[in-house]
């Protein structure tokens, strides 16, 4: 089993610099997917996080409820509910997304719309109620002390999206099911493959260092995308402006 | 005619709780009063009501014999909470965010903030993260932001709960120097030696009632109500 491992590490540092298409290609498209998904997803979850983080109405807490239990919807259970809207007979199968990379991409979106509404509102509605305030007592009028609270919670948004993005970057059922990459022969639909589908088709080949070494790259790119967002969160968190400038300029910036 | 706050026959309660049962009391400008009265007697509640950040149940607001509503209430008093908040920002922008909604004009926010960042002894601090500053300092900042509004009714919530001599001290200095007769000065605390060195007139609250009002020898020297007379001593079981 070590053996596997060793190996699968030299074939991802082989298959990154052999230069192959096809692995440039299937990291591109799984970032579009996710890229995509996780921005769409954004359109309409962040209005409903407002709404649910910011304002009281009767039924809240119902409606927060249900959005928590959908963060944890099997993919695959929506992949096939995708699969079943867009095919050719399905409501939304004039569309033509079925077995595309935006069909993917928009089930990504759903897929990832409970997290972001939940992480979104939760910091919203847990946002220090003294903010809120110290936001009229200093004459802030309701709106306006509003927007301040999402400023102040902007960075809580902007690790909510990232989570979505790695949901949306790890997934498989929808990639499965909507790209149908792991049809055929792997070739017919490989223009939906993604990471994770390419991991399960290795898999099925019986290449488990390939499939290991796709792994290896999925968990590199999810690392590297963490630590980049831990590095600005401390460089935020710091002192702000003259580390980021220190930081700029030790990177030859001007 | 200096300023005057009036409030009449105010009550307030949260769910089965009275926060606040008749409360009738008023506060002139030129004049430090201090809200008086151990953990829990209402103090906070009637700085909030006063500050027009909730409403009461009942009873009347008048401000220069005018009613006033919530609204119009923030718009000439400025609360100064016991727990500082901060925004996530520079000092800069914490202290000038009041004075941009105002739309006061660049240059003069330029020059208020550092007037009022010297009157708390924080000259310089402009650009440090308010939420990295201490409990002392954020106190000091959350002054000097009020300060910088000249509202008209002043409210000071516990204003140097757990800081050091020094920082009460010069919280203490700061508040005395902004006295004058266009500005009301209300500040609650439990803290005996402080209301008896900054206070013109003492408001004794207990379980939500006012038991004293009387100006600030009186009330330590000759306590009207056995509960003041008992809490001035220290023999107050709450």
């Amino acid at each position: 089993m070590a053996d596997i491992i060793v190996q699968s590490f030299q074939q991802a540092i082989n298959l990154l610099t052999s230069g192959n298409p096809e692995i440039y290609a299937t990291v591109y498209r799984t970032i579009y997917v996710a890229g995509v998904g996780s921005l769409l997803a954004c359109v309409w979850s962040i209005p409903i996080a407002v709404l649910l983080g910011l304002y009281n109405f009767k039924g809240k807490w119902v409606v927060k409820g249900f959005f928590n239990a959908l963060i944890g919807i099997p993919t695959v259970a929506l992949g096939l509910l995708m699969y079943l809207l867009l095919s050719r007979q399905g409501e939304f199968g004039s569309l033509h997304l079925l077995y595309t990379l935006n069909g993917i991409a928009l089930g990504d979106a759903l897929l990832v719309s409970p997290l972001i509404i939940s992480f979104t509102a939760n910091a919203l509605g847990t946002a220090d109620t003294q903010l809120r305030d110290l936001a009229r007592t200093l004459g802030a009028s309701g709106l306006r002390t509003n927007l301040k609270l999402i400023r102040e919670t902007m960075w809580s948004m902007i690790l909510s999206i990232t989570a979505a993005f790695n949901r949306g970057f790890g997934e498989l059922g929808i990639a499965t099911l909507v790209g149908a990459s792991l049809l055929g022969n792997g070739t017919i639909f490989s223009g939906t493959r993604v990471l994770t589908t390419a991991i399960a088709l290795e898999t099925n080949f019986g290449r488990f260092d390939v499939a290991m070494a796709y792994g290896i790259i999925l968990m590199a790119i999810v690392i590297a995308l963490a630590l980049t967002l831990s590095l600005i969160e401390r460089l935020r968190e710091e002192d702000g402006l003259h580390v980021k400038l220190t930081f700029w300029r030790g990177l030859g910036g001007s | 005619m200096s300023l005057q706050l009036q409030l009449v026959d105010i009550k307030k309660s949260y769910r089965k709780f009275t926060a606040l049962n008749s409360v009738s009391l008023e506060m002139q400008g030129g004049k430090i009063t201090v809200l008086l009265g151990v953990n829990g007697a209402g103090k906070t509640t009637l700085m909030r009501i006063m500050a027009g950040l909730e409403n009461a149940d009942s009873g009347q607001l008048l401000f220069n014999n005018q009613n006033i509503d919530c609204k119009s209430l923030r718009q000439v008093t400025t609360l100064v909470f016991q727990k500082s908040a901060m925004f996530s920002t520079n000092i800069y922008e914490n202290l000038a965010y009041g004075l941009k909604i105002r739309k006061v004009p660049k240059e003069d926010i330029k020059k208020k903030i550092a007037d009022a960042l010297q009157a708390v002894r924080l000259s310089g601090f402009e650009k440090r993260r308010a939420k990295k500053t201490s409990g002392g300092e954020q106190q000091r900042i959350a002054l000097a932001r009020a300060f910088l509004l000249e509202s008209n009714v002043l409210l000071l919530d516990e204003p140097t709960a757990n800081l050091d001599p020094n920082s009460a001290s010069i919280i203490e200095k700061a508040i005395v120097s902004r006295k004058s007769s266009d500005r009301i000065i209300v500040i609650a605390t439990h803290n005996l030696t402080q209301a008896r060195r900054i206070a013109d007139e003492i408001v004794h609250i207990h379980d939500g009632k006012i038991v004293e009002a009387a100006d600030v020898i009186n009330f330590f020297e000759n306590p009207k109500s056995e509960i003041s007379r008992k809490f001035v001593n220290g023999e107050l079981e709450f």
